[in-house]
């Protein structure tokens, strides 16, 4: 029987953890984009899409990610359609993300106050250009902190990946713990490469919130 | 025909009728004081004029625009009334300059060297030319509210509402802004102002509303309605009963 160092663990997991990596930013960005054309839906005027959007958002944030990812991954098999576990793992996540951004979002566009809405309208700016020069700017700014905070949550949701076939970071520990015996080692070092990952997003996040509250005293 | 035409005008909350009917016709380069006790609706009126309230009966017109709802003709209303707020509203992701050059690039198009111009000889207008590149949180209270008068101004407006203007200020910080409407009113600007500051109202303004539950209840000119009120709420409204 072959005999595993520490290092041939640890070098196995971080090749393994660049797929965590690549699948946190891949469905950071794509959730983002998702959540951005969601966000005008929720917003905007349209009474159908302001529906869509609130049942969107109900059902992803009501069922566990580990639902959705079962039924991206068999459920599309049932109709014949073959979904490769990276495909599914992508999907899932990209919608999940999608769905509690709007939220954060939402909240950070609703948090203006009405006088700014009424300052630009008495100063005959229509809706789109309320929204392009006056509320996002400052919605932005507030959302910043708050969507750095919740790519931690990203980052740990693809843990859950695994469990469908996804080869990441998690998945790599449990089949190196099948070979080596060696579980505490071995989630010792997941754990660990995956609190490498969270901890500066989350610090960063509250660095974030101090600056950009010091540019932004009167709110 | 009258600048500024009130007609009837009616505005309900619910079933809390805010506004019972109101007729008020302003002639260019007036200066009206609305006064009157807080719920008598004189802040919903100054906002119906401006399109921030909808109109439930009558009608409102400021140099034959019509109030309507729809937006182009609440954006041609707006481009001829300014307001001016009581929390200042100003955008505090801008500098002061930019504050009052962003509505004239974005509405009226005016390009950016125009616009800057412009938003420079406001500033100075109001004595701020020197706040150019400051940020609203680096203004004291007075400052900004000068600001947002150089920005109401920027867009060229024939009339201009003031809504408490100076009821957000320290009151060392009120003077400063009273003087900029006052200059303002004596370069003929048309203006209907909410105002709590009677000695102002009694000195800068050729007409005085008295607003009381939702009615105009006496109008008039400010010798005549502040020494000779004639309804007992306004004598009680100025403490002059007993």
């Amino acid at each position: 029987m072959n005999e595993f160092t520490d290092w041939d663990i640890l070098r196995n997991l971080l090749l393994a953890a660049r797929w965590t990596v690549a699948l946190s930013i891949v469905s950071f960005i794509g959730g983002g984009i998702v959540g951005a054309l969601l966000l005008l839906l929720r917003i905007g005027e349209g009474r159908a899409g302001q529906i869509f959007t609130k049942v969107y958002i109900e059902l992803f944030q009501g069922t566990p990610l580990l639902m959705q990812l079962f039924l991206a991954f068999f459920g599309l098999g049932l109709f014949g359609i073959d979904v490769p576990a990276w495909l599914a793992a992508t999907v899932a996540l990209i919608l999940w993300t999608a769905a509690f951004l709007v939220e954060i979002w939402r909240g950070c566009v609703e948090s203006i106050a009405k006088g700014q809405w009424e300052a630009s309208s008495s100063l005959g700016m229509g809706y789109l250009q309320q929204m392009r020069y006056v509320i996002l700017p400052q919605a932005l700014r507030i959302a910043v902190p708050p969507t750095v905070g919740f790519s931690v949550q990203v980052v740990k949701g693809t843990a859950l990946t695994s469990i469908i076939g996804f080869v990441e970071l998690a998945k790599a520990g449990t089949v190196l713990t099948n070979a080596t015996f060696q579980p505490f080692t071995v989630y010792g070092f997941v754990a660990l490469i995956y609190f490498c990952l969270c901890w500066p997003l989350s610090k960063s996040s509250q660095v974030l919130e101090r600056k950009l509250n010091v540019a932004h005293r009167n709110h | 025909m009258s600048l500024i035409e009130i007609t009837e005008v009616k505005k309900r909350f619910g079933d809390n009728e805010v506004l019972k009917g109101i007729n008020i016709d302003v002639e260019p380069g007036e200066v009206i004081a609305i006064i009157g006790k807080s719920g008598s609706g004189k802040s919903t009126l100054l906002r119906c004029i401006n399109g921030l309230e909808t109109i439930d009966e009558g009608s409102i017109s400021v140099a034959g625009a019509q109030l309507l709802p729809d937006e182009l003709h609440l954006k041609a209303l707006r481009l001829k009334v300014g307001m001016i707020f009581q929390q200042f509203n100003l955008f505090p992701h801008l500098s002061a300059g930019k504050n009052v050059m962003l509505s004239q690039m974005v509405v009226k198009k005016t390009p950016k060297a125009e616009a800057e111009e412009m938003a420079k000889k406001m500033l100075e207008r109001v004595g701020l030319g020197h706040k150019f590149d400051a940020y609203p949180d680096q203004l004291s209270g007075g400052q900004q509210q000068r600001v947002a008068i150089a920005r109401a101004l920027a867009m060229e407006p024939i009339a201009l509402l003031c809504d408490e203007i100076t009821s957000a200020l320290d009151p060392e910080l009120v003077n400063e802004v009273l003087a900029v409407v006052k200059e303002l009113a004596s370069e003929g600007m048309t203006l209907l102002m909410v105002t709590h500051e009677m000695r102002f109202a009694r000195d800068v303004c050729s007409r005085v509303v008295f607003m009381h539950m939702g009615r105009v209840h006496e109008i008039g000119r400010p010798e005549d309605v502040f020494a000779n009120p004639k309804t007992p709420e306004l004598k009680q409204f100025l403490g002059m009963q007993h």
